[in-house]
């Protein structure tokens, strides 16, 4: 099993990433440059956070023009799968592999706290470890989280059960006091409809261990590597 | 302005990109909001966005327009969020 990690100029939580990997998983793990166009050797493709080209003209905007997100681009139509943190998310929907865009938090603030998630889908390669319903508290860190979409695209993402994670309150219920910026329908985490690609705000990778405030974040690695080892069995047997 | 006019000049022109109607814009609203506080009760509403001034070399005005459509889509502005707005200034 093989993860990638893209450094584009300005990412700034590969290695946090590539850790995640390391340590949670144990799984090969390898950098991958902005520039890199062959993602062949691939199991799962990380984007991670940061000031991808500094968030000039949009968070996300320059980046997707980069070498690599053509490859990503094929590499998610070949079914590997794709996870965007923060950053990557943003990038994520700039290079319209997931749906919407990303406004200015409400509050106009740089946000930097944990929050509390409510699992909403666990039938994903990315989410399969957690109960559905359940509660979990990951970090967030970003300016531009506010999610949104057109009416139309948003009831789609609802119907057809794409909204992965929402923010709620410890206790897991919908209130305004624990969106944390905003978010159209508390969307934290959403996914693509093949279900490979999913894009969140929060930061799993800096939640993998109770020292660092929480280890809720090790799921969503953990996922992954079950879905890809049933899906080995699967094409082996 | 004449767009069929053929001309070697560099041209300036510029860009605005804004949120769309029924988007929502925190910063328009915080900005309305102390300007209000300030005394100014009369401004109802303000929109935030950015703006570029960008110099093309040599193209027809018309080719220039084509050329700035397709700069904004791709990249200038996000359709999900923004409309934008082209102008000739010289």
């Amino acid at each position: 099993m093989k993860f990638g990690v893209i450094t584009f100029p300005g990412s700034n939580c590969d290695y946090d990433a590539y850790r995640a990997v390391k340590e949670v998983l144990g799984e090969e793990v390898e950098y991958l440059w902005h520039q890199d166009r062959d993602l062949r050797e691939f199991d799962v493709v990380i984007l991670p956070g940061g000031f991808s080209y500094g968030d000039y003209l949009r968070t996300g905007a320059i980046a997707r023009f980069s070498a690599i997100m053509g490859a990503v681009k094929r590499f998610a139509r070949s079914g590997g799968l794709v996870l965007g943190i923060c950053n990557g998310f943003q990038i994520l929907l700039e290079a319209g592999l997931l749906p919407g865009a990303m406004l200015r938090n409400r509050s106009l603030r740089f946000v930097c706290k944990y929050v509390y998630l409510r699992v909403e889908n666990n039938s994903t390669p990315f989410t399969n470890a957690y109960k559905i319903g359940e509660v979990v508290k990951i970090p967030i860190a970003h300016s531009d989280g506010n999610y949104f979409a057109d009416q139309t695209t948003v009831e789609e993402s609802e119907k057809s059960n794409r909204v992965v994670f929402r923010y709620c309150s410890p206790g897991g219920e919908l209130d305004d006091r624990h969106n944390p910026n905003g978010s159209l329908n508390f969307i934290a985490g959403i996914m693509n409809s093949r279900g490979n690609v999913m894009g969140m705000m929060p930061h799993p990778e800096r939640a993998t261990s109770q020292l660092l405030g929480s280890s809720d974040g090790r799921l969503v690695f953990e996922s992954m590597y079950s879905y890809l080892s049933a899906k080995g069995r699967r094409e082996v047997s | 302005m004449s767009t069929s006019r053929k001309s070697r000049k560099a041209h300036l022109w510029r860009v605005d990109v804004s949120l769309k109607e029924g988007v929502l814009d925190p910063q328009g609203t915080t900005i309305r909001r102390a300007l209000t506080d300030m005394g100014y009760e009369n401004i109802k509403k303000v929109k935030s966005g950015k703006f570029f001034e960008i110099e093309l070399d040599g193209d027809r005005a018309r080719e220039a327009a084509k050329t700035l459509e397709e700069v904004c889509r791709k990249l200038l502005a996000n359709p999900v969020i923004e409309r934008y707005e082209i102008k000739r200034l010289k």
